[in-house]
């Protein structure tokens, strides 16, 4: 119960930890008002992002949580084939006993 | 299912590797240029939650009613892909919009209900760990809710006035998108059958082996 509950706080805490930023960007006040509506492409190439990074990281992300949860369920049913065989044969064992 | 999933994996691999060469070939779109080409992997992603989400809910109903463990297994490895798909979406979103929009976010109606709807799965999955006895059925009631839930995020960009594009950007798209657009889709969601296939195999042995410890104490007692 008490390692559930620390597991339990453990995992909010890495929540809130994770969503912190999140939260913070969103709170940050607007930079300085232009005089005019500028549409991004008008804007002078100093203040514009580049894009690419942006892309990049994008498409490195979708793949890395794909092959991270594949990795997640790979490690999961390892563990339980070899709960399973270990069963197997402490059953057959006793049933040969 | 398991004969499936060879082929299913083969093909799968074959439309991701091409798919960069779909992307790339597809013309910029005219405001937006190199970032629009975020679209080709954040609404496939997001198509993919959505499948995700009409198999939890059904699968959910099912094990409400009807009590059969295969949909409760089926509705768990569907919520863990939600999860997933919807953390692409969200986190290639404020990506794209931060050069489209010059801002990582908006507390916007669209952006604040994907994320909310997000947020029921992550707490599917959080009571389906620490839940406990009982745990199943009111985790099935949860997934129940996000798919009564979930039309009102796809629609909420008609509904309120928000940032985000219009849902008729899709049927609208440009002749040279479409393709590109439509192969990414199709890819997204095979992808999503291979790793619903390779999870429900996962709780389906997890399922043998909380079986064989039943047969243990069985025997023992």
């Amino acid at each position: 119960m008490m390692r559930q509950l620390t597991r339990l706080i453990g995992v909010l805490a890495v929540s809130l930890v994770m969503a912190a930023p999140a939260l913070v960007l969103a709170q940050q006040p607007p930079s300085e008002p232009q005089g005019e509506f500028l549409p991004i492409d008008q804007l002078p190439p100093a203040e514009q992002l580049p894009a690419a990074p942006l892309l990049v990281a994008a498409y490195a992300f979708a793949w890395l949580a794909v092959f991270f949860y594949l990795w997640t369920v790979w490690r999961r049913l390892n563990k339980v084939e070899a709960e399973m065989l270990v069963l197997q044969k402490r059953q057959s064992r006793q049933r040969e006993g | 299912m398991r004969n499936l999933f060879l082929p299913l994996t083969v093909v799968t691999a074959a439309m991701f590797a091409y798919a960069p060469v779909a992307i790339a070939g597809a013309p910029y779109e005219s405001t937006m240029l190199l970032i629009q080409k975020i679209f080709y992997f954040h609404v496939p992603a997001w198509m993919a939650m959505y499948a995700g989400i009409a198999v939890c809910g059904i699968s959910s109903v099912i094990y409400l009613f009807k009590g059969r463990p295969a949909a409760d297994r089926l509705a768990v490895s569907a919520a863990e892909l939600i999860v997933l798909f919807g953390a692409i979406g969200l986190v290639t979103g404020p990506l794209w919009g931060r050069k489209a929009w010059g801002v990582w976010w908006q507390w916007d109606a669209r952006l604040t209900m994907a994320l909310l709807l997000e947020l029921v799965f992550v707490a599917y999955l959080l009571v389906r760990a620490y839940g406990g006895p009982g745990s199943d059925k009111l985790a099935a009631a949860v997934g129940l809710f996000g798919l009564a839930v979930s039309p009102f995020v796809y629609v909420s960009v008609n509904i309120w006035r928000t940032i985000h594009p219009l849902n008729t950007v899709v049927p609208t798209l440009q002749p040279g998108m479409r393709g590109p657009f439509w192969f990414c889709a199709l890819a997204f969601l095979m992808l999503f059958a291979l790793l619903l296939n390779l999870r429900v195999y996962l709780a389906t042995e997890q399922t043998r082996l909380d079986e064989l410890y039943l047969a243990e104490e069985d025997s023992a007692a």
